[in-house]
C-alpha cells in the first residue's frame, strides 16, 4: 500500500501526461518579455510598406516613384518592373498556382501590392506611400463566384489565357482553377432517384478571417558578407518557409535561418507566404540591411490569407426512417485573385471528402469547381483543418433539414446513422478510415446534461407564446494530424513531423521539434510526454521551436498537426532514448536487459527489490559508463510520418433565445463534448476550446467579408468587421469523453479546432431551430441581429398579434 | 518637422524622449524607450493591446500622441511586478490560465490592474463589461474572468 503511494507521489511529480500543469510560457508573456516579430530591432534596420491597389481590377498604366524617392529617409521604391530581373515578381503559391508578389501590368483585387516603399521608420513610409503615382485604367470587376464561368465574364487571369491544364485538372474557362471530385457519381445519383426521401439545401459559407492578434510580419537581414540571409518571421511552418525562400532566392537553404519567435495567435493566417515577406527580403539582399515589414490591421484582413467562400449543396437521399441512403454535395469555391489555399498538394479543396461527417453513409459524391474572382487570395484553414470546417457545414446543415423534413427529432436522427462504435475502424466511402469513436455515447451524455426533453418541452411553451427559443445541434467528426505523407505533402515534402531531444548527463533535457506554438503551449505540453516516457520532470525539460537552424525539419503548426504528428514525433523519440537507457541499466545493473522493467522513472531487476536505477542515474552513465559497443550519449530524433489522420468527435448542444424587436440573440447555453482521445494537459485543452468556441461564435454570428459590385471590401477594420468582447461571448460548459487513437503512441488526437468546427453549425442550428415551427430550414450565416430581424420581420413575427 | 523634447515618469522611473509631434505613444514607448511588453494590433482604439496606465487612468497608447503624455505618471505591463515579485494580476492569470498567445496580455493585465482599483469587488457581468475594451482570441475570455476574480480576491485579502 505504501509502496503504491510512494510510486504515485514519484509519477505526481514528473507533471506528465495528463496533469493541468501550469504553463512554462506564462511567466515571460505576463512581464511583458515576450519577444513577438515587430519586438526585434537591429542597427540600421529599415522599414517597408506597401502601395496597395483602390481597385479591384485594374490595368496599371503607369507608376511614378519620383515625389516618393525625393523624401528624406526613403531609399528605395521597388515595382514588378524592378523584380523581373530577378524573376521575383511573381511566386508560386502552395496550391500550384502562381501569384504576382508585386502587381505586374494588373491589379486582381483591391489593396493588392502594387509597390513597396523602404524608408528609416513606419512614419516616413507611410508618408512616402501617398507619394508614389500610379495611374490605372478601370476594368469590369468579378466579385460573384456563379458569374465566373459565363461566357461574357471578363477573364481576369492574362497569365493563363490558353493554359487549359490546371494544376489539378483540365480548365473548361478561363476563370476556372480546377475541377475535383470523390465518390462514385453515377452508384449516388442511383440511389437518389429511387429514394423514398430527398433533401437538398443550398448554403452560402461567407468569406472570413483568422484576425489574430497579431498581424503578419518579418525582419530580414541579409548578411552581404557571409551571403547569409535571417529572418524573424510570423509563420506557423518557418521549415517549409526556409525551402521556398531557398528555391525563390537560389540561396542554399544552409545559409538561410528563418526564426519564427513568439507568435500573437495564428489561426491559419500565418501559413502562407505573402508578398510583403518576398519584397522584405528582396530589399534587405539589395540595400543589404535589415528590412522590417509589419502589416497593420487593415492589410491584415483585406489581404493576408482568408478563409472559407464555399457555396455548397448538401443533398440526402435516405429512407422514410431517416436512414442515410446517399450523400451529394456541390461545391463552388471561390479562391480569389491567385489560388493561394493552403491544402496538402493533392487536395485542391482540401479535406472537404470528410463530409461524410459522422454518418454511416454508404455511398457518396462531391463535386468542387474552383474558380477566380477580383478577391484576394488564400484560403487558408481559420482554426481547421483544410476545408473540414466547411465539410462539417454542409453535412450537419442538411442533416438537419432531413431530420424537419421527416419531423425526427434531429437528435434521434443522428442516432439512426451515427457510425456505430463496433464498426471501428469505419471506412468512408469517400476514402478516409476513422480510427475511432463513440457517438452514441457522447450523445447520450450532452442530452441528459442539459436535460434534452425539458428543453424542448419548454420550447414548445416558449412558442405557443410567440416567443423564439433555439435548440442547436451538432454532431461533429474532425479529421485533423495532417498527414500520412502517401497523401499529404507541401511543395512535395511529406507532412511529417519531428522530434529531436537530448538527454544531458545531470539528466535535464532539452528537445525541439518542427512544429511552432502560437499560443497552444507546446513547451508545456511536449516536456509532459517526455516526462511521462522518461521519467523525468518536465521541470528539467525544455522545448525550443521556430529556429531552422536548431530544430529539426518539420511541417509546422496548423491543422491540429501539433498533437497527432509532432507529438507522435516527441513520444517515439523519447521511446528510442529509453530503450538505449534500458540497455544501458542492465550494463550497471550487471542483468539482462530482459530482466528489467519500467516504473515511472527508473528501471527495476523484476523480483528484486532495491535493484534499481533512475533515469537520472542512467543518463550520467550514458557519458561514461556505456555497454561495450555502445556509442555514449544519449539522444534521439524521430521524423514521424502517421499511418493516418486522427478523426477527434464532438457533440455540442446550444440553446438561445432571440429578441423579436431586434433580432438580437441570447446564448443562454452552450454545452461542449469534446472526445480528442487521450487528454495531454486538461487546463490548456479546456483553453483551447474555449477559444475555438469563440472564435466559432464570432464567425457564426458576425464575421462576414462582404464586397460590393466593384470589389470594395467593405468591413476591413475591427469596427467592421466582427471580433467578440468580453461582453458578447457567451459562458461555455465543457465536457469530455476519451476514446484512445489506436494508431497514435499515446492515443491522443488534435483537439484545438474541433470547437471552431463543431460550434459553427451548432449555432445555425439554433438560429433556424428557433424558427423551424415555421418551415424554415435553413439561414445562411452571419446571424447577425440585422439578418435575423430581417427573417423576423419577413416572417410577420415583430408585428403585435 | 523638429522633434520636441518630452518627459514623464514610466514604471517609476522619470525619463525623457525626443519624439516627432505626430507620433503616437505606444511608438515612443515600444521603439525609442525599447519596452516592446505593449503590443499594437490594431491601431485604431479598438483591440487594447496598446493598453497603458497613463495618469490613474486606462489609455490605448495607439491613440495617444507622446506629446500628451508630457508630464505624466505611466505605467505599462514592465512596472507590474516589484522587488517582491509578480503583482497579483500576473500572478492571477498564470493561475487561471487567462492567456495563451500572450498578445493581448500585457493590454489585459494593466486594464485589470485599473479595473480593480476603480471596482475591487466585482461581480461577473461588471468585469465582463469593465474590460470590454480589450480583445483577445485565443481564451474566449472566461479564463481572464476567472484571473480578474482571483485577483480581486488576493487583493482584497492583502
Ligand atoms: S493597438 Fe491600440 S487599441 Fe489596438
Ligand atoms: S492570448 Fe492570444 S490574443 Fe489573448
Amino acid at each position: 500500500m505504501e509502496q503504491t503511494a510512494e510510486v504515485q507521489d514519484r509519477e505526481d511529480s514528473l507533471k506528465g501526461v495528463g496533469c493541468s500543469r501550469k504553463r512554462k510560457e506564462d511567466a515571460r508573456f505576463v512581464q511583458g518579455t515576450g519577444r513577438y516579430t515587430d519586438d526585434f530591432k537591429f542597427p540600421g534596420m529599415l522599414f517597408a510598406d506597401m502601395v496597395r491597389s483602390p481597385y479591384a481590377h485594374a490595368r496599371i498604366k503607369s507608376i511614378n516613384k519620383e515625389k516618393a524617392l525625393a523624401l528624406p529617409g526613403v531609399h528605395a521604391v521597388l515595382t514588378a518592373d524592378d523584380l523581373k530581373p530577378l524573376n521575383l515578381h511573381w511566386m508560386p503559391t502552395l496550391a500550384g498556382d502562381v501569384q504576382a508578389v508585386l502587381a505586374d501590368e494588373k491589379v486582381h483585387f483591391q489593396y493588392q501590392e502594387v509597390a513597396v516603399v523602404i524608408a528609416d521608420d513606419r512614419y516616413i513610409a507611410a508618408d512616402a506611400i501617398e507619394l508614389v503615382e500610379v495611374e490605372y485604367e478601370e476594368l469590369e470587376v468579378l466579385v460573384d463566384a456563379h458569374r465566373a464561368m459565363d461566357s461574357d465574364a471578363p477573364v481576369l487571369r492574362e497569365d493563363l489565357v490558353g493554359k487549359m491544364d490546371g494544376a489539378h485538372s483540365k480548365r473548361v474557362h478561363d476563370n476556372h482553377i480546377f475541377n475535383w471530385q470523390a465518390g462514385d457519381k453515377e452508384a449516388t445519383d442511383r440511389v437518389f432517384e429511387q429514394a423514398e426521401v430527398t433533401v437538398k439545401q443550398d448554403m452560402y459559407y461567407p468569406r472570413v478571417h483568422p484576425c489574430p492578434m497579431e498581424t503578419c510580419g518579418c525582419v530580414a537581414s541579409f548578411d552581404k558578407i557571409n551571403e547569409h540571409l535571417t529572418v524573424h518571421i510570423t509563420s506557423q511552418a518557418p521549415h517549409v518557409v526556409r525551402t521556398v525562400v531557398s528555391m525563390l532566392s537560389g540561396i542554399p537553404e544552409s545559409k538561410i535561418r528563418i526564426i519564427s519567435p513568439d507568435i500573437g495567435g495564428g489561426f491559419g493566417n500565418k501559413v502562407g507566404i505573402y508578398p510583403g515577406y518576398v519584397v522584405s527580403i528582396v530589399a534587405s539582399i539589395v540595400l543589404g540591411v535589415p528590412v522590417k515589414w509589419v502589416e497593420d490591421r487593415m492589410e491584415n484582413i483585406s489581404t493576408t490569407a482568408f478563409a472559407r467562400d464555399y457555396h455548397m449543396t448538401g443533398e440526402i437521399a435516405a429512407d422514410k426512417e431517416g436512414r442515410i441512403k446517399a450523400l451529394r454535395v456541390n461545391v463552388l469555391a471561390d479562391h480569389g485573385a491567385f489560388d493561394a489555399c493552403a491544402d496538402p498538394s493533392k487536395f485542391p479543396a482540401g479535406l472537404m471528402h470528410i463530409c461524410t461527417g459522422s454518418y454511416d453513409v454508404p455511398v457518396a459524391h462531391l463535386n468542387v469547381d474552383g474558380v477566380y474572382t477580383n478577391k484576394a487570395p488564400g484560403g487558408v484553414a481559420y482554426r481547421c483543418s483544410f476545408r473540414v470546417t466547411e465539410a462539417v457545414y454542409v453535412i450537419e446543415r442538411t442533416m438537419d433539414v432531413l431530420a424537419q423534413k421527416l419531423g425526427i427529432d434531429k437528435a434521434e436522427l443522428r442516432r439512426r446513422n451515427f457510425v456505430k462504435v463496433e464498426q471501428f475502424p469505419y471506412k468512408t466511402c469517400l476514402g478516409w478510415e476513422l480510427d475511432s469513436g463513440d457517438y452514441h455515447t457522447a450523445l447520450e451524455k450532452v442530452l441528459n446534461a442539459v436535460d434534452y426533453d425539458a428543453l424542448r418541452k419548454e420550447q414548445q411553451e416558449k412558442r405557443a407564446q410567440g416567443e423564439l427559443m433555439g435548440i442547436g445541434l451538432c454532431t461533429f467528426t474532425e479529421i485533423v494530424g495532417a498527414g500520412p505523407s502517401r497523401n499529404c505533402d507541401i511543395l512535395g515534402v511529406g507532412m511529417f513531423d519531428s522530434a529531436e531531444i537530448r538527454v544531458h548527463p545531470t539528466g535535464s533535457v532539452m528537445a525541439r521539434m518542427g512544429t511552432i506554438t502560437q499560443g497552444q503551449g507546446h513547451q508545456t505540453t511536449y516536456a509532459q510526454i517526455i516526462a511521462s516516457e522518461l521519467g523525468i520532470s518536465s521541470d528539467e525539460i525544455s522545448i525550443e521551436e521556430g529556429d531552422t537552424d536548431t530544430a529539426p525539419y518539420g511541417l509546422g503548426t496548423y491543422g491540429s498537426r501539433s498533437t497527432p504528428v509532432g507529438g507522435a514525433a516527441t513520444a517515439v523519440a523519447a521511446r528510442k532514448i529509453r530503450a538505449k537507457a534500458q540497455k544501458i541499466a542492465a550494463h550497471l545493473l550487471e542483468v539482462s536487459e530482459n530482466d528489467l522493467e519500467w516504473e515511472v522513472d527508473r528501471f527495476k531487476v523484476k523480483g528484486v527489490p532495491g535493484q534499481e536505477k533512475t533515469m537520472k542515474e542512467v543518463a550520467w552513465a550514458a557519458y561514461n559508463n556505456v555497454p561495450e559497443g555502445m556509442e555514449p550519449g544519449l539522444e534521439a530524433v524521430d521524423y514521424y510520418d502517421p499511418p493516418n489522420f486522427t478523426y477527434p468527435f464532438g457533440i455540442y448542444l446550444c440553446v438561445l433565445d432571440i429578441d423579436k424587436r431586434t433580432g438580437e440573440t441570447t446564448v443562454r447555453r452552450f454545452y461542449a463534448l469534446d472526445d480528442c482521445g487521450t487528454r495531454i494537459n486538461p487546463m490548456i485543452i479546456e483553453g483551447q476550446i474555449h477559444g475555438g468556441l469563440t472564435e466559432g461564435f464570432a464567425v457564426a454570428m458576425g464575421q462576414e467579408m462582404p464586397f460590393d459590385e466593384q470589389g470594395n471590401l467593405l468591413g476591413n477594420t475591427l469596427m467592421d468587421y466582427f471580433v467578440p468582447t468580453f461582453v458578447e461571448t457567451p459562458h461555455w460548459e465543457t465536457d469530455y469523453t476519451v476514446t484512445p487513437s489506436p494508431h497514435h503512441p499515446l492515443g491522443a488526437k488534435g483537439v484545438a479546432e474541433s470547437p471552431h468546427v463543431g460550434s459553427i453549425p451548432c449555432f445555425t442550428s439554433a438560429i433556424v431551430d428557433a424558427f423551424a415551427h415555421l418551415d424554415v430550414t435553413h439561414m445562411d450565416m452571419p446571424h447577425s441581429a440585422w439578418r435575423v430581424w430581417q427573417k423576423v420581420h419577413e416572417l410577420g413575427l415583430d408585428t403585435p398579434a | 518637422m523638429a522633434k520636441q523634447h518630452v518627459s514623464f515618469n514610466l514604471n517609476g522611473k522619470q525619463v525623457d524622449a525626443l519624439v516627432e509631434p505626430r507620433e503616437l505613444l505606444v511608438h515612443t514607448i515600444r521603439e525609442t524607450l525599447s519596452l516592446t511588453g505593449t503590443h499594437i494590433g490594431c491601431e485604431s482604439s479598438h483591440c487594447g493591446a496598446c493598453t497603458v496606465d497613463l495618469d490613474g487612468k486606462s489609455v490605448k497608447s495607439c491613440t495617444v500622441l507622446s506629446m500628451q503624455a508630457d508630464g505624466s505618471e505611466l505605467k505599462t505591463v514592465e512596472g507590474l511586478a516589484d522587488a517582491e515579485g509578480l503583482h497579483a494580476v500576473q500572478q492571477a492569470f498564470i493561475q487561471e490560465h487567462g492567456l495563451q498567445c500572450g498578445f493581448c496580455t500585457p493590454g489585459m493585465l494593466i486594464r485589470a490592474y485599473r479595473f480593480l482599483q476603480e471596482n475591487p469587488n466585482p461581480t461577473e457581468e461588471e468585469i465582463r463589461w469593465g474590460m470590454s475594451g480589450n480583445l483577445c482570441r485565443c481564451t474566449g475570455y472566461q479564463n481572464i474572468v476567472k484571473a480578474v476574480q482571483t485577483a480581486a480576491q488576493t487583493l482584497q485579502q492583502a
